[in-house]
């Protein structure tokens, strides 16, 4: 199989990947755990602060208000995931992790907290409960898996519960984008006019709508992407069994 | 098999009068030439079906006559959409490939992969450019629906601005000819969908940046004449030099002819860059567009020349690797695309 004429760099590239798809090492692997766990705490604490804010209140209105901080702080600090899978230690892809975790942080900073009239809305409360349990539960996954003790439940409900949680957190996501394009168009937010000296406009109200509207092609695809993992990862143990 | 033929007579007659010739001839032989036929076996490289066998395959015959012979019986695969390997997950054969030098017994396995219809370089390369040039065009020549009518008669248009569609223009322009006179494309095809992404990709920013240039409201430079000027030659300079670097590259390869050479400077003062540069037609077109954005001073080109940037960098990266792969002695100075920096 091998081309006689360049067998031998060929052969030291292959050993090149291979050292590679090892893994990260004890110490990346450490590091990992640790920050998986710290995630997995921060996201309980904003569920419980959920939850204690609503026993609190008696209703479901403003609960954003008592997780804010918290919110903010792990919700940006999953920026370090690009990181990892930049400089290798994580197997994921860089542009698809970077567009995960920057529309997520986008919509944590740039509407939710940009347009204070929107953050006793509703449909805030919803993606923020939807992140909450898709989180904690992402986390745990990650760190049971870096241990190799993943139980069953935990890989169960990684590949189960996004089935509810994703709709849930993307009629949140988009609701609350849609809330704040009024206030957004009357004060001209984060937007840019003609003329200036860089020749450069930006209308951040038409950036709103232009985002929401790509959430139509990229929503399906990656809920079916989900859904064919789902089917892999869930579909083995059936066969398994079968076998036995 | 008739030339072959034609060749084993020959000898038969030549060897009883000239035992000299007869110890020139590769094989040692008085009889007609056995040829060793092959049999190719196409399969499906995902279902493992079997498409097609062929037998009586000539040794001598390529990857390409197998590929018309599997275009007959199957004429919905034309051969530049063909892809065929032998292993499922090795690289694809070139078309020159022979069958009798490749790696098979005499029954030969190729496993198939359609590779989706293709269309030539050449072609997306010229839609690509004629995009672009239109749609600068259009803006600036104010086609109705563009541009609010509330700006209609008023102040005339800047002098860059002129200067700005004139050096647009002949850029594109210029990319055409050399698609259609200049260029040489190794590769004859690319896959269809491509054509889409590239033209997005071009059309879209001709577009962005037309619309800014070309905007009643457009600032001219914070430097005026002064940085227009300077500018304009470094756009120039880039021209020239991005075009002597096309001819320069032409110049390497004979028409047809598949062997790979190390580009050196030649009497040309462009080429010269060639001592520290892999890969100076990108360098060059880079510069180019530092020098429009520079011309216009519009934050849109800027983002134009910095995402053409880096994909130049990551297409000079990979030629540069490809010449250290395939050239021993390839020069040790040169750097892919920015002198002694990348």
């Amino acid at each position: 199989m091998s081309a006689p004429a360049m067998g031998t760099t060929r052969t030291a590239q292959s050993d090149a990947s291979q050292k590679k798809k090892k893994g990260p090492g004890a110490l990346a692997t450490a590091y990992l755990v640790i920050y998986n766990v710290v995630m997995t705490a921060g996201w309980l604490v904003i569920a419980v602060g959920l939850v204690r804010a609503y026993l609190a209140r008696g209703s479901y209105h403003g609960l954003y208000y008592s997780i804010e901080k918290p919110l903010k702080f792990f919700q940006t600090g999953a920026l370090l995931e690009i990181l990892h899978c930049a400089v290798g230690i994580v197997p994921s892809s860089v542009v698809l992790t970077g567009f995960q975790v920057m529309s997520r942080v986008f919509l944590t900073w740039a509407v939710t907290h940009s347009v204070r009239e929107v953050q006793s809305e509703d449909s805030v409360l919803l993606f923020v409960a939807a992140w909450t349990v898709t989180e904690i539960i992402r986390y745990s996954f990650y760190t049971f898996s870096l241990l190799n003790h993943l139980p069953y439940l935990i890989k169960w409900a990684r590949y189960t519960f996004f089935i509810v949680l994703y709709p849930m957190g993307v009629t949140g996501e988009l609701l609350t984008i849609y809330a704040a394009l009024p206030y957004v168009q009357k004060t001209g937010l984060y937007s840019v006019t003609l003329p200036n000296k860089y020749n450069f406009s930006f209308d951040y109200h038409t950036f709103l709508i232009l985002t929401m509207i790509s959430y139509i092609p990229l929503f399906p695809q990656l809920y079916f992407h989900m859904l064919r993992q789902r089917k892999k990862v869930l579909g083995h143990v059936e066969e398994y069994t079968k076998v036995e | 098999m008739d030339a072959l033929a034609l060749e084993a007579k020959a000898g038969k007659a030549d060897a009883a009068p000239a035992p000299a010739l007869a110890t020139k001839r590769p094989k040692p032989q008085k009889k007609a030439k056995r040829i060793v036929y092959f049999e190719v076996e196409i399969v499906d490289a995902k279902t493992k079906e079997k498409l097609l066998l062929l037998d009586k395959v000539e040794p001598t015959a390529s990857i390409l006559d197998i590929k018309s012979m599997f275009h007959k019986s199957n004429p919905q695969w034309y051969p530049a959409r063909q892809s065929l390997c032998l292993d499922p997950k090795a690289k694809s054969l070139k078309d020159e490939d022979v069958i009798q030098n490749l790696p098979v017994g005499t029954t030969a396995t190729f496993y198939f992969k359609d590779l989706g219809a293709q269309i030539a370089w050449g072609t997306v390369f010229l839609l690509e450019c004629v995009g672009p040039l239109l749609i600068y065009l259009m803006f600036f020549f104010r086609l109705p629906f563009i541009y609010s009518p509330r700006y209609d008669f008023t102040t005339p248009k800047h002098w860059v601005v002129h200067l700005a569609c004139a050096c647009h223009t002949f850029h594109y322009a210029k990319r055409i000819l050399e698609t259609m006179f200049v260029h040489r494309f190794s590769t004859g095809t690319m896959p269809l969908r491509n054509i889409f992404k590239n033209c997005s990709y071009y059309w879209f920013f001709a577009a962005w940046m037309a619309y800014y240039i070309n905007h009643p409201l457009y600032t001219p430079p914070m430097y005026g004449e002064q940085q227009v000027k300077t500018a304009l030659m470094i756009f120039l300079f880039c021209q020239l030099g991005n075009f002597s670097i096309h001819i320069a590259l032409r110049n390497l390869k004979q028409p047809g002819s598949k062997v790979k050479k190390i580009p050196y400077p030649s009497k040309n003062p462009f080429t010269w860059i060639f001592w520290v540069v892999s890969c100076p037609n990108y360098t060059y077109e880079c510069g180019s567009w530092v020098g429009f954005t520079v011309m216009t001073q519009c934050l849109p080109v800027a983002f134009f020349t910095i995402v053409g940037f880096i994909q130049m960098a990551v297409w000079a990266r990979g030629k540069h690797r490809g010449y250290l792969k395939e050239f021993r002695d390839y020069p040790t100075l040169r750097s892919s695309i920015l002198p002694f920096i990348l």
